[in-house]
């Protein structure tokens, strides 16, 4: 491979992993602060995507520039409506029980929310993109990108990552986020509503993943199933980084964007493998994630 | 007293001589289970196939059903797969008694129905799959399929390639990576390579089936600059690949073949340019040329884009295909059983060797060597037409699919290795939009 074609597989990569970290790092968030494993998270992102192509196709007639806080709207919408009812009502009863009830009562969810998109959107492909003919294409050694992908997207998840980052370690409820994750009993003897804190992140996780998807409607079609094949990936991504880790979350991202991208112009036979390949591995050598800690358990 | 006696010993008799006649009169209804997916990606398939089986089944019914018997329907979500797949496939044919199957639409399933239809005894037409192996390896009483299978489907599509461009030299292909795109990829490059041994392929991307994004594919087909791109992808995968590829360009710099394309042509919309080339797996088009005056045909079209919103596309008319070759065999078996009804093992012998006319394309032939459909292939090539706010096919060629299907006896790879660049020049009828 030559310098050229390097520096397409890094664009490629890089657009690549902005979008899986974008999803991946609000399914990271909600098991770093509340401890579950949320199935439900695929369907987060296929609901974002769905209701961010019904918005932007019913404003991109008005002014296609509408598309983005379409995107942005619907990411909301969804996030504060499926994500605060499922917290609300199926996760808080199961709060301090068996784990593997959260995950049953999360899958149960996902698959709920997978007939229910079939019944709301149909199963024919959805396409919406007037986000990203709005930018222009930006030609790198004679081959065309669209800015939307290799500008646009890392931009956006760069400024997650950042803005993250700030809200965790810088502002008052951050803090109270932050207290919860290390010791929730101790966080509630000195006055912190943890319910609320649990609501309030499961509500921006389930944000994130919607975003993932709204984001994404520009570039792919719409069809059913999709919310399946993210959530694996997400997992593979998170589980990698290290369950709750933020930063890591980005680098393992970016880790499997950079290694898929250089595999399919170099060996595409095994493009399918690269995620799934880097996750073992990295397990085998630390257990934890490759940022995770070895953490104390209580009895 | 004795008179009574003998009447009453002969109304018995008449009875059980009665018994096996009345056996064998008209049943209540003709039941028939179809396999279909209604959910997951290949539910853009298997959704419009069951709108179609409803439409017709409903038609069939009010012009009296066959042979004067009405036919009911069940359906069985291929969506659920492997195990559940087959268990509801067993209890459709034990638990319901239906007469006939249409399974399936994945080569997966069909793999998995096909012995499975045999042991139970039932029949069994293979209304969309298109793994020519199934029907290859092995001789069956009760399988039929209704529809060509793979070979020929790329067989068309390759000779019309090479028919419009006949000089290119380099060719890439992007295929879903599962059973479907590597087989149809090892039918097309066999035979390109037979026929047009000079060609270099430049590039084998298999992309994840269902995979959200091609942008690192298009990117190295950008740079690698191929004159042909072939894709035999479907669905949603298809319809985003094609987007990508115009987005940045890729569609302009080389020339592209979607093989199964015809059923995307209309949610792509202003998004297919003009100069694809096109297939449709089997000779269906709503606008085929040698039907579309046909009252019947645009009755049929119209009824059903009134119904779902869409013009019909190919898994539509393989369904009208499989319930033309199902009435094909009874009228066939009724007729051979002097206009009594006949038994199931009769209709099963009358289906062998049965040409049909589906009223949407060329008749079908039920091959009696190996139970193979018999369909001609119709390619075109994409181009923009005032009423339409999609494009729509032109200079369609119709293909004899006695020229392209692999001969009975024979696996299709050692065929295709069979064949000379002379075979290009066949004569193939084509027609404007």
């Amino acid at each position: 491979m030559n310098s050229t074609l390097a520096i397409l597989a890094v664009l490629d990569g890089i657009s690549y992993a902005a979008l899986v970290f974008l999803v991946s790092v609000g399914l990271s968030l909600i098991f770093g602060v509340l401890r579950v494993v949320n199935v439900a998270h695929g369907s987060f992102y296929a609901f974002g995507a769905y209701l961010a192509a019904t918005f932007s196709l019913a404003v991109a007639p008005l002014s296609p520039w509408l598309t983005y806080p379409a995107l942005v709207a619907a990411s909301i919408v969804i996030g504060v409506v499926c994500g605060g009812l499922i917290e609300r009502f199926l996760l808080r009863p199961l709060y301090g029980r068996d784990d593997v009830l959260q995950l049953l009562i999360t899958f149960a969810a996902f698959m709920i929310m997978d007939n229910l998109q079939r019944l709301i959107w149909g199963v024919q492909p959805i396409f919406a993109n007037e986000p990203l003919k709005l930018l222009p294409n930006i030609s790198v050694f004679g081959v065309n990108y669209t800015s939307y992908q290799v500008l646009l997207l890392p931009c956006v998840a760069l400024l997650t990552l950042i803005g993250l980052r700030y809200f965790l370690r810088r502002t008052l409820a951050g803090a109270v986020i932050m207290a919860v994750t290390e010791d929730r009993e101790a966080a509630t003897a000195i006055g912190i509503d943890a319910k609320r804190v649990y609501f309030v992140t499961f509500i921006i996780g389930a944000s994130f993943a919607a975003l993932g998807g709204a984001l994404a409607l520009p570039t792919t079609s719409l069809v059913p199933g999709m919310g399946a094949d993210m959530i694996v990936l997400s997992f593979a991504v998170a589980a990698t980084a290290g369950l709750g880790q933020i930063e890591g979350t980005a680098v393992t991202a970016l880790m499997i964007g950079l290694a898929r991208a250089f595999i399919i112009y170099t060996q595409p036979e095994f493009e399918v493998l690269v995620p799934y390949l880097l996750m073992v591995l990295v397990l085998l050598v630390r257990p934890f994630g490759l940022f995770g800690a070895t953490q104390l358990r209580k009895i | 007293m004795q008179f009574l006696k003998t009447a009453l010993a002969a109304g018995v008799t008449t009875a059980m001589l009665a018994g096996p006649v009345l056996a064998q009169g008209k049943p209540a209804e003709i039941k028939i289970g179809i396999t279909t997916f209604l959910s997951g990606p290949a539910s853009v398939f298997g959704v419009p196939g069951k709108a179609a089986a409803e439409m017709i089944a409903e038609d069939i019914n009010k012009k009296g059903g066959i042979g004067g018997v009405p036919v009911k329907l069940s359906f069985v979500d291929e969506g659920a797969g492997g195990e559940a797949l087959v268990s509801n496939y067993r209890r459709m044919v034990q638990d319901e008694k239906v007469d006939a199957t249409f399974a399936s639409i994945s080569s997966g399933s069909c793999n998995q129905l096909v012995p499975v239809a045999e042991d139970l005894k039932v029949m069994n037409f293979m209304w969309d799959c298109g793994a020519a192996s199934i029907l290859e390896t092995k001789k069956y009483r009760y399988n039929f399929r209704t529809q060509a299978n793979g070979t020929p489907e790329m067989l068309a599509v390759l000779v019309y390639l090479l028919k419009m461009k006949p000089d290119f030299k380099t060719i890439a292909v992007v295929n879903q990576d599962y059973a479907w795109g590597r087989e149809s990829w090892e039918i097309f490059s066999t035979a390109l390579k037979a026929m047009k041994p000079d060609v270099q392929v430049v590039a084998e991307l298999f992309p994840k089936f269902g995979a959200p994004d091609y942008s690192t594919e298009v990117s190295r087909l950008l740079a690698l600059r191929p004159d042909v791109v072939l894709t035999t992808s479907w669905g949603g995968d298809l319809d985003t690949l094609v987007r990508q590829a115009g987005q940045r360009g890729l569609l302009q710099q080389s020339a592209f073949v979607l093989a199964i394309g015809e059923s995307s042509i209309q949610r792509l919309g202003k998004d297919l340019p003009e100069g694809l080339i096109v297939g449709a797996r089997g000779d269906h088009w709503f606008l085929h040329p040698e039907k579309k005056n046909d009252a019947a045909f645009k009755a049929f079209n119209e009824a059903f884009k009134a119904k779902t919103g869409s013009w019909p596309i190919y898994p539509v008319y393989h369904m009208a295909q499989a319930f033309s070759a199902l009435q094909a065999a009874y009228d066939k078996a009724i007729k051979a059983n002097g206009g009594n009804w006949p038994s199931h093992e009769q209709v099963v012998d009358a289906a062998a060797g049965t040409e049909f006319a589906t009223g949407f394309g060329r008749p079908v032939t039920l091959r009696v060597e190996d139970n193979q459909g018999l369909e001609a292939q119709l390619v075109g090539i994409t181009k923009a037409v005032p009423g339409y706010d999609f494009k729509v096919l032109d200079n369609m060629m119709v293909f004899d699919p006695r020229a392209i299907t692999t001969p009975p006896g024979m696996r299709s790879v050692e065929w295709l290795k069979t064949l000379k660049p002379e075979f290009v020049k066949m004569e193939v009828p084509t027609f404007r939009h």
